[in-house]
């Protein structure tokens, strides 16, 4: 009799997070069916308006990726857009000098252009690396909450970034990169940016569902102490959580400067919120130890998808932020709601 | 008879000797011998603040001793960490459980030292969990214990279903000695049952030694093999449980020994 009750239970509890992927799949879905019928001539559901959205969401789903490992080992990050900021600049100042003279890159001339990208691209990425080392040290070895240690090293980055560039967005970064990356095509039809978000998302995918460092990551969110008595490094395994979510931070900040052709330093303000709500619609809790990277996925397009959807209906692009938050509120309300209730049987 | 209870006591599976440790001003074990034999399940009882836990700890390698010798198996060991003192074959089932809430069993009974898959996808972390869960449920079938499924997460297991969990754990790991800390105080009656026959068990079906630490006095007389009572760090009675009464025992750990009850009690 208790037997039957706890193995309900337990079935009850795993199928949790699946219907929360489940419904909020579905009210992706009714989104885009309403846009598809709403718009007119049926424009939205064109391949390359679709094409469009992956694009627009390419930059969000790296960063909800990275979010999902640290939400679900119980940490945060606030400064993933200082740290887009910053390695956009980077990325983009060592991309301008290297590729060639001022005179001759302000005629949009490029000797040593496969220079500048060789060392420009990894300068960016590195620099994200660095800042989650920075942050992993911060939250992991000084033991400041990491709430306030994130809170506080997004101001100090991305203050450099406008210090350093007088607070105007860095230009001069070569043409090429966005007409072949940034706006580029792979075999002519998909997005290079679409590309990479999408292999990051699944190696991220992957390695969070089946590996032993997702495992852990779940465990020490689940109960630290638990995971430090069963042999965890669970410091050594935090501190990695902040760097791998620093790195990508470097990767969006490349595939940005390559998206608009300039380093924008008064953008990606929301974005470490967007990337947080991204992850909690998705269905992964705040609390840690629970989470599914396919509820993220779903969770990064519903603004892409809302914005898209807006703007061909003439409505005004702005609706996509009151719609992110309703949808948000509604999807953390019935996960307190579900967890609040026991299940009785 | 004499010499063969001499060759159990070289071969005792723990010896620690003059165990010492502090905190600060207060000195928390003052100068502790314990020896734990093969196949006994040895009870270490005290009141409060009598340092049963920083014991445990110092065993388990939580903690490091100010002063003394542990010798396991005959063998001389010095714990820096929890993993040395697993290695050298003692398993910790914790007070709390340290448990895993939202992970399912097969993975709480591996955490911390999980089944990779063979090759390639293995040297780069990828789990074999059906082999885990697997191995989970060969050792929890030899503890003759039942779970309603082994994907379940823990967190929705009962208190003595979460208890067993621990235990398969460390029977799984274990070679020599469990250190069962508290392991009945968060249990109701008939959870507390199962704990205790667990425990005979492990000593009966895998040949293996436990420290019993508690508080409850009845199942120390019920479950136990040996006792020692630890009193202001230090061990004032160590001695088989058929010799000693529940009375003594309370006077031992108090330090409250009124002679007409020891008078009554020694037949």
């Amino acid at each position: 009799m208790t037997s039957v009750a706890v193995r309900l239970r337990s079935i009850v509890r795993r199928q949790e997070q699946r219907y929360q992927s489940l419904w909020i799949g579905l009210i992706l879905l009714v989104i885009v069916v309403v846009f598809a019928i709403a718009t007119p001539s049926g424009t939205f559901l064109t391949f390359s308006n679709l094409r469009n959205v992956a694009v627009n969401a390419s930059e969000l789903l790296i960063l909800a990726a990275g979010m999902t490992f640290l939400l679900i080992a119980a940490g945060i990050d606030l400064s993933v857009g200082a740290i887009v900021v910053f390695a956009s600049v980077v990325a983009a100042k060592v991309m301008g000098t290297l590729a060639g003279s001022p005179d001759e890159v302000a005629k949009f001339i490029y000797p040593h252009l496969a220079l500048a990208l060789l060392i420009g691209i990894p300068a960016g990425i590195a620099v994200g690396l660095g800042w989650g080392i920075v942050n992993g040290t911060l939250a992991v070895t000084l033991k400041i909450p990491a709430f306030i240690a994130t809170l506080g090293s997004a101001g100090v980055i991305l203050g450099l970034a406008q210090v350093w560039t007088g607070g105007i967005n860095v230009q001069n970064v070569p043409l090429p990169l966005q007409k072949f990356f940034g706006l580029g095509l792979l075999a002519g039809v998909v997005p290079w940016p679409v590309v990479i978000a999408a292999v990051v998302t699944g190696l991220m995918w992957v390695v969070l569902a089946r590996t032993r460092f997702g495992m852990r990551t779940y465990a020490i969110g689940s109960n630290p102490e638990a995971a430090r008595r069963a042999g965890i490094d669970v410091s050594r395994h935090m501190f990695l959580v902040y760097v791998l979510v620093g790195l990508l931070c470097g990767l969006v900040g490349f595939i940005d400067v390559a998206r608009f052709n300039t380093a924008s330093v008064a953008g990606h303000t929301q974005d470490a919120l967007s990337a947080i709500a991204a992850v909690v619609i998705g269905g992964t809790s705040l609390f840690g130890g629970r989470g599914r990277m396919s509820g993220t996925v779903i969770g990064a397009f519903i603004p892409a998808v809302l914005q898209n959807g807006f703007v061909i209906m003439n409505v005004q692009a702005f609706w996509q932020n009151v719609a992110v938050g309703c949808v948000l509120l509604v999807a953390v309300y019935f996960d307190q709601f579900r967890r609040r209730t026991p299940v009785r049987l | 008879m004499s010499s063969s209870t001499a060759a159990m006591a070289k071969t005792a599976v723990l010896r620690v000797s003059d165990i010492r440790k502090s905190f600060g001003s207060v000195e928390a074990l003052r100068g502790v011998d314990l020896e734990i034999r093969p196949r006994e399940i040895h009870g270490l009882i005290g009141d409060n603040g009598a340092g049963k836990s920083t014991l445990v700890k110092i065993i388990a390698g939580a903690i490091q001793p100010d002063g003394g010798t542990i010798e396991v198996n005959g063998q001389r060991v010095s714990f820096a960490t929890p993993r040395d003192a697993e290695e050298a074959g003692i398993e910790t089932v914790y007070q709390d459980l340290a448990l895993t809430p939202t992970l399912d069993v097969g993975e709480n009974v591996f955490l911390g030292r999980e089944v990779l898959k063979s090759g390639l996808l293995g040297r780069v972390g990828f789990l074999d969990r059906p082999s885990m869960r697997e191995r989970a449920k060969a050792q929890l079938e030899t503890l003759g214990v039942d779970l309603p499924s082994l994907t379940c997460e823990v967190g929705a297991l009962s208190g003595g279903q979460r208890q067993a969990v621990a235990v398969a754990r460390a029977a799984i790991w274990g070679r020599s000695l469990l250190l069962m800390d508290e392991p009945t105080a968060a249990l109701g009656v008939a959870q507390t049952e199962f704990v205790l026959r667990l425990m005979q068990r492990f000593r009966d079906e895998q040949g293996l030694s436990i420290l019993f630490i508690t508080h409850n006095l009845p199942n120390v007389m019920r479950a136990v093999d040996r006792v020692t009572v630890l009193r202001l760090g230090q061990p004032v009675l160590t001695a088989p449980i058929g010799e000693v009464t529940e009375h003594q025992l309370i006077g031992e750990m108090t330090g409250v020994r009124s002679h007409s009850s020891s008078s009554r009690e020694t037949p």
